[in-house]
C-alpha cells in the first residue's frame, strides 16, 4: 500500500476491546442506512414499493460482488484498480464469443475465466515480481481496457440469447432478482470465508504484519495470489450479470467502478492500510449506497451529483469516528 | 543511488529517441525539430501535473484528485471569464492557482489534522470535486464562443520561438528542479519517503509537510485547469476525466517509487515525454488510436518492473511507523 505510517496497535486481549469497537462501527453503518431509508420514504412517495426496492438492489449488487473479494485483498494489505477493466475485458470477450456463435454456458465459461486470469495476471506481477500492488493495477488496468478498445474500438457488441440475459434481468420469486439472491449467497460465502476460517484468519495476520506472518508459517505470496484470483473471478461474474443486464458490450462499460468498489469496502469499515474489517460492515455500505444512489435517482438527481453524496459520505463517515476520538481525548 | 538515478534517466531517454527514430524510419518528418516541439508543447500540462503528483508520491501518499480539481478549477475559470470577459489573463491565472491550492490544501487537511490515508481522501474528493463541476455549470459547457479572445490566444502567443505554454512547463519545470533539490521543503519530502521515523527525530513535521505536498500538486492542478481549457477550448464536466492515473502513470514511468522517497524532476520530465511521444507517434505510423490504452499499459508495467530492480538492491527498511507528535 502507499501508506504503512500510520499508528497500529494490537491489544493484549481479543475479545473486548475489540469486539465493541467493529460493533460500533457496523452499528452506525445500520443507523446511517436506517435514516437514509425514513428520508427516502418520506422524500419521494414511489419508494415504499415491492417493486422500488427490488430495482434498488440492482444499484449496488454488481460492484457490492467484487467489493466483497476487494474487502478480502485491502485487509492484506493490497488493492485491485483494475476489477472495473476486467469488467471490460471479460464483457469484450463473451461479446466476441458471441460473434462465432458461442452458447450461453460457453458466454459464462468465458466472463468468469477471463476474470480469473486476469485475476492471476495481478496476483502474478505483485507476488511473483514483488511489484506494489497499487502501480501494478494501474498499469493492468490500461491493459485489460486497452485490449477491449483494440477488439471493439468504437463498436458494440449486441444480441446476447434471451437464456444469457436471465442472468442480469431474471428473477427466481417475485420481486426476488437473481442478482439479488446470487449476492446474499456469495456474502455469506464470503462471511465464513473471512470470518470463519484458517484462510480468513491468515488474510488478517497478513495484513497486520506481513513479515511476522511469513515467519509464523503462513504462505503470505499464495494466499495473497488466491485473493487477486478471487477478485478477478468477482469482477467476472460481475462482467456476466452486467452484460446479461445492459444486453450490450462497450470497451467503457463499467468505467469508474473500481473507485466505487473501494468507496463500498472503506466506507464499510475496512481499514485501507490492511488488517482490519468486516464483511457485514462491506454488506451495509453497500446498501447505504444502493439507498443513496436510488432515492436521489427517485428526487432525478443527476448521478454526477450523487457522487458528491458518495464521495462526502466516504470522508465524513471515515473522519467523524477521529474528530470524535480527538475531541475525547481533549475534554 | 545518485547514479543509478542517472542510469534509470539515460535508459528512459534512449527509449524516447529509439521510438521517434523507429516512427521517423516509417515518416521521415516525424523527428523534424518542428513536430517534436509540438510534441513537447502537446506534453506540457501532462509534464506539470506529473510533477505536482511526484511531490505527493514522494511523502508515500497520493492524490487522486488531481484531474477533478483541473476540471473544477477550469471551469470556475471558463465561466468567470464567460460572465466578466474584462478581467485580466494575469488575475484569472492567479486565482487558478490559488482555487487550485485551496482545493489541495483541503485534501492535505484532511490527511494532516485526521490522519486518514490520502488514498481514502483523494478518493472522496476526486468524486466531490468533479461533481462540483456539475453543480457549478449546471451540466452546461463553455465554449470557445463564450471565452474571450486573450483567454485563448495567451497560451499560443509565441515567445522566443516556443509558444507561452511550453514556456509553463519550463518554468514550472525549474521551479520544481530548484524546490526538489535546493529547499529544506523539498529535501523533506524525499527524507519523509525514505524514513518517516527518522524525519521526525530530525524535527520535520511529517503532517505539516504532506499538507505542503498537497498544496502544490493542488496549484498545480489549478494552473493546467486554466491551461487545459484554454488550450481545448471547452470546459465541461467531462474535462479530464480519468486523467488522473495518466499522471501517476507519467511518474511511475519517470522512475518515482510508489513507496515514497525516489523520484526525480528529470525522470517525470521525461516519463511525461514518453507517454506524449507515443501519443503523437501512432497515428503517424497507421496504428489505431485504440491501441494507446494498452500500449501505456503495458509501459506502466515495464516501468515498474524495471523501478523494482533498481530500488530492491537498497534495502530500504519500509515497515517502521512514524511516530508523529
Amino acid at each position: 500500500m502507499t501508506d504503512t505510517s500510520l499508528h497500529r496497535s494490537l491489544p493484549d486481549r481479543l475479545d473486548n476491546p475489540l469486539r465493541s469497537a467493529l460493533l460500533s462501527w457496523e452499528s452506525l453503518l445500520v443507523l446511517v442506512a436506517v435514516v437514509i431509508f425514513i428520508v427516502n420514504s418520506f422524500a419521494s412517495p414511489y419508494f415504499l414499493n415491492a417493486w422500488s426496492l427490488s430495482d434498488l438492489t440492482f444499484n449496488f449488487t454488481e460492484k457490492a460482488l467484487i467489493a466483497l473479494a476487494m474487502a478480502l485483498l485491502i485487509i492484506a494489505g493490497e488493492i485491485d484498480l483494475s476489477v472495473a477493466a476486467i469488467i471490460a475485458l471479460a464483457s469484450t470477450l463473451m461479446g466476441l464469443a458471441l460473434q462465432y456463435g458461442a452458447d450461453t454456458p460457453v458466454l459464462v465459461a468465458i466472463g468468469v475465466g477471463t476474470g480469473i486470469a486476469c485475476g492471476a495476471v495481478n496476483g502474478f506481477l505483485v507476488t511473483g515480481l514483488k511489484l506494489p500492488s497499487i502501480v501494478v493495477t494501474i498499469g493492468t488496468m490500461s491493459l485489460f481496457r486497452g485490449i477491449s478498445f483494440i477488439i471493439l474500438g468504437d463498436q458494440s457488441f449486441k444480441g446476447y440469447p434471451k437464456s444469457f440475459s436471465w442472468f442480469g434481468q431474471g428473477y427466481v420469486w417475485g420481486v426476488i432478482s437473481f442478482e439479488l439472491v446470487l449476492f446474499v449467497l456469495c456474502a455469506v460465502i464470503y462471511f465464513v470465508l473471512l470470518h470463519r476460517t484458517n484462510f480468513g484468519r491468515r488474510v488478517f495476520a497478513i495484513g497486520n504484519n506481513a513479515v511476522a506472518a511469513q515467519f509464523s508459517g503462513v504462505r503470505v505470496d499464495r494466499i495473497k495470489f488466491v485473493l487477486f484470483c478471487l477478485t478477478g473471478l468477482m469482477s467476472g461474474v460481475a462482467a456476466v450479470l452486467l452484460t446479461a443486464r445492459l444486453g450490450s458490450t462497450r470497451p467503457s462499460i463499467a468505467e469508474g467502478w473500481e473507485l466505487e468498489a473501494i468507496t463500498m469496502v472503506v466506507l464499510g469499515g475496512v481499514s485501507i492500510v490492511g488488517g482490519a474489517g468486516s464483511i457485514l460492515g462491506v454488506v451495509l455500505a453497500a446498501i447505504i449506497m444502493g439507498l443513496v444512489t436510488f432515492g436521489l435517482g427517485l428526487l432525478n438527481v443527476p448521478g454526477i451529483v450523487m457522487s458528491i453524496f458518495i464521495g462526502g459520505l466516504l470522508i465524513v463517515v471515515i473522519a467523524l469516528p477521529i474528530l470524535f476520538r480527538m475531541w475525547r481525548q481533549r475534554t | 543511488m545518485n547514479r543509478l538515478m542517472k542510469h534509470r534517466e539515460v535508459w528512459l531517454a534512449l527509449a524516447i529517441v529509439l521510438v521517434v527514430v523507429l516512427v521517423t524510419l516509417r515518416f521521415s518528418r516525424f523527428a523534424q525539430p518542428a513536430n517534436l516541439l509540438t510534441i513537447f508543447n502537446d506534453t506540457s500540462i501532462l509534464m506539470m501535473l506529473a510533477l505536482g503528483q511526484m511531490a505527493v508520491i514522494l511523502t508515500r501518499s497520493i492524490d487522486l484528485s488531481m484531474a477533478s480539481n483541473l476540471a473544477l478549477t477550469g471551469m470556475i475559470v471558463a465561466m468567470l471569464n464567460a460572465a466578466f470577459p474584462g478581467v485580466p489573463i494575469p488575475a484569472l491565472m492567479a486565482l487558478s492557482v490559488l482555487i487550485g491550492a485551496g482545493l489541495g490544501a483541503f485534501n492535505g487537511v484532511l490527511v494532516w489534522k485526521l490522519d486518514i490515508p490520502p488514498i481514502v481522501v483523494t478518493l472522496g474528493t476526486l468524486t466531490i470535486f468533479r461533481g462540483m463541476v456539475f453543480v457549478i455549470s449546471g451540466g452546461a459547457w463553455v465554449n470557445a464562443a463564450q471565452m474571450s479572445a486573450d483567454f485563448i490566444a495567451f497560451q499560443r502567443v509565441v515567445f522566443l520561438g516556443l509558444p507561452v505554454l511550453s514556456w509553463f512547463a519550463i518554468v514550472v519545470a525549474a521551479l520544481f528542479y530548484v524546490l526538489m533539490t535546493r529547499t529544506p521543503l523539498g529535501r523533506a519530502f524525499y527524507a519523509i519517503g525514505v524514513n518517516p521515523t527518522a524525519s521526525v527525530y530530525t524535527g520535520i513535521n511529517v503532517g505539516r509537510t504532506k499538507f505542503m505536498a498537497f498544496v502544490i500538486s493542488g496549484a498545480v492542478a489549478g494552473l493546467c485547469g486554466y491551461l487545459w481549457i484554454s488550450r481545448y477550448v471547452i470546459a465541461s464536466t467531462e474535462v479530464a476525466g480519468g486523467y488522473e492515473l495518466t499522471i501517476i502513470a507519467a511518474c511511475v514511468i519517470g522512475g518515482v517509487s510508489i513507496a515514497g522517497g525516489i523520484g526525480s524532476v528529470g525522470g517525470v520530465l521525461l516519463g511525461a515525454i514518453f507517454l506524449g511521444v507515443i501519443n503523437n507517434a501512432l497515428p503517424v505510423i497507421n496504428i489505431s488510436p485504440f491501441w494507446q490504452m494498452a500500449i501505456s499499459g503495458t509501459a506502466i508495467l515495464l516501468a515498474v518492473v524495471l523501478n523494482a530492480r533498481g530500488e530492491r538492491s537498497k534495502g530500504r527498511i519500509i515497515l517502521k511507523t512514524a511516530e508523529i507528535a
